[in-house]
């Protein structure tokens, strides 16, 4: 007797960021290599992933083309609405969905939000910024789109181990704040790499006619890393959250202006 | 003469920093960046002291401003604050839940 349903198999990959293992599972293998390839050097061995996706693959035109992000958070689980997918995460199980079309963005666009989340609850986040290590500790190069994020990424000398040219990933730990690689790559379409280290300073990014290095004030501090800090939660907990974070921060981490000419020599300023 | 009372919204984030205070709206996350004035007015703001007390006594005490001119002014600016949702306005008292953090630090 033939069976009437056959099980489709799940195929998965662990991507571990920041320390946290995310379980994708999914029933395509072409996407599963996409996704291979996408998070090379990020791909985890976790038997214990902490979070895990079921993906759904869709065809295109599936969801509204003007719906911009949102996420919101209903009977304990998180929403999240993008023209290009619907997801949703249950932080208490671990576990959710993602309906997508078969391309990695989407996947790295739930993947980021699920990190601003997880990290908000511990005080840390995601930044605009560049970030490298060198002589064991991490220095945050933030600004927005054009600030120079990228310039000052690809100018860096080879004793900097390049964390991302794009987006930073902030914890608070015990032992004071740390950055850790990404593979949340910007113009550079270079992954960062999967390591870690404390941060020693932030410096805010702009372009001038020398490289040099100004103070800032506490609140200036405060204000550009608000305004630097990736955060797409509709909740007035996690805001208030985010909010005290950045001042914790900056009440911690020294935070400076950075103005640079686009040559290698501003790295002689940095560590 | 009816009294204008005013109260920190619950819904928000607030920090002073170097004397500068800042406020979050929990809402949609808008910044807000006040002045000296807005300062004082923000962190007198308990809900149950008259809008004219506040003036009489902070601000006036503060700056050299006509005390009508003061409380005009005063009136503009927590309106505008409340536009925002960051602070309430009434004309009754306004009850607070019971807090042990000071203005500034609302953790």
């Amino acid at each position: 007797m033939p069976e009437l349903a056959a099980e489709v198999e799940r195929l998965s990959l662990v991507v571990e960021v920041g320390g946290l293992p995310v379980r994708v599972n999914t029933a395509d293998p072409v996407f599963l290599g996409m996704l291979q390839d996408r998070y090379t050097g990020f791909v985890g061995n976790s038997e214990q992933a902490e979070i895990d996706f079921e993906v759904e693959l869709v065809p295109p035109g599936f969801s509204d083309p003007d719906t911009d992000v949102r996420v919101t958070h209903l009977q304990g689980r998180w929403l999240l609405r993008r023209n290009d997918f619907i997801a949703e995460w249950d932080p208490a199980t671990g576990k959710g969905w993602i309906r997508q079309t078969a391309n990695p963005y989407s996947i790295d666009s739930v993947l980021r939000i699920v990190h601003t989340l997880v990290l908000a609850r511990e005080g840390g986040f995601l930044l605009h910024s560049a970030s490298g290590v060198r002589n064991g500790k991490a220095f945050l190069l933030a600004g927005v789109s054009g600030a120079g994020k990228t310039t000052i990424s690809r100018l860096a000398p080879p004793d900097v181990t390049l964390l991302t040219d794009e987006i930073s990933y902030v914890r608070n730990l015990e032992q004071g704040y740390f950055a850790f690689g990404t593979p949340f790559a910007g113009e550079l379409a270079k992954l960062g790499k999967n390591v870690s280290a404390p941060i020693a300073a932030l410096y805010l990014l702009a372009k001038g006619r020398e490289n040099r290095i100004d103070p800032v004030a506490p609140g200036e501090a405060a204000r550009s890393l608000l305004a630097n800090m990736l955060f797409f939660a509709e909740d007035e907990h996690l805001v208030q959250g985010a909010f005290h974070s950045a001042f914790e921060f900056v009440s911690r981490v020294p935070v400076s202006r950075l103005t640079f000419v686009p040559d290698a020599r501003v790295w002689e300023l940095i560590g | 003469m009816s009294h204008l009372f005013v109260a920190r919204s619950p819904g928000v984030a607030a920090r002073c920093l170097d004397g500068e205070m800042m406020i979050m709206s929990g809402r949609d996350s808008t910044l807000f960046t006040l002045n000296k004035t807005a300062t004082i007015l923000w962190q007198a703001a308990d809900g149950n002291t008259p809008l004219e007390e506040i003036v009489e006594q902070k601000i006036c005490a503060e700056f050299e401003v006509e005390p009508a001119e003061a409380l005009q002014d005063a009136e503009n600016l927590a309106r505008e604050l409340a536009s925002h949702e960051i602070l309430q306005i009434s004309e009754e008292p306004i009850p607070q839940p019971n807090s042990t953090t000071p203005p500034g630090g609302l953790r």
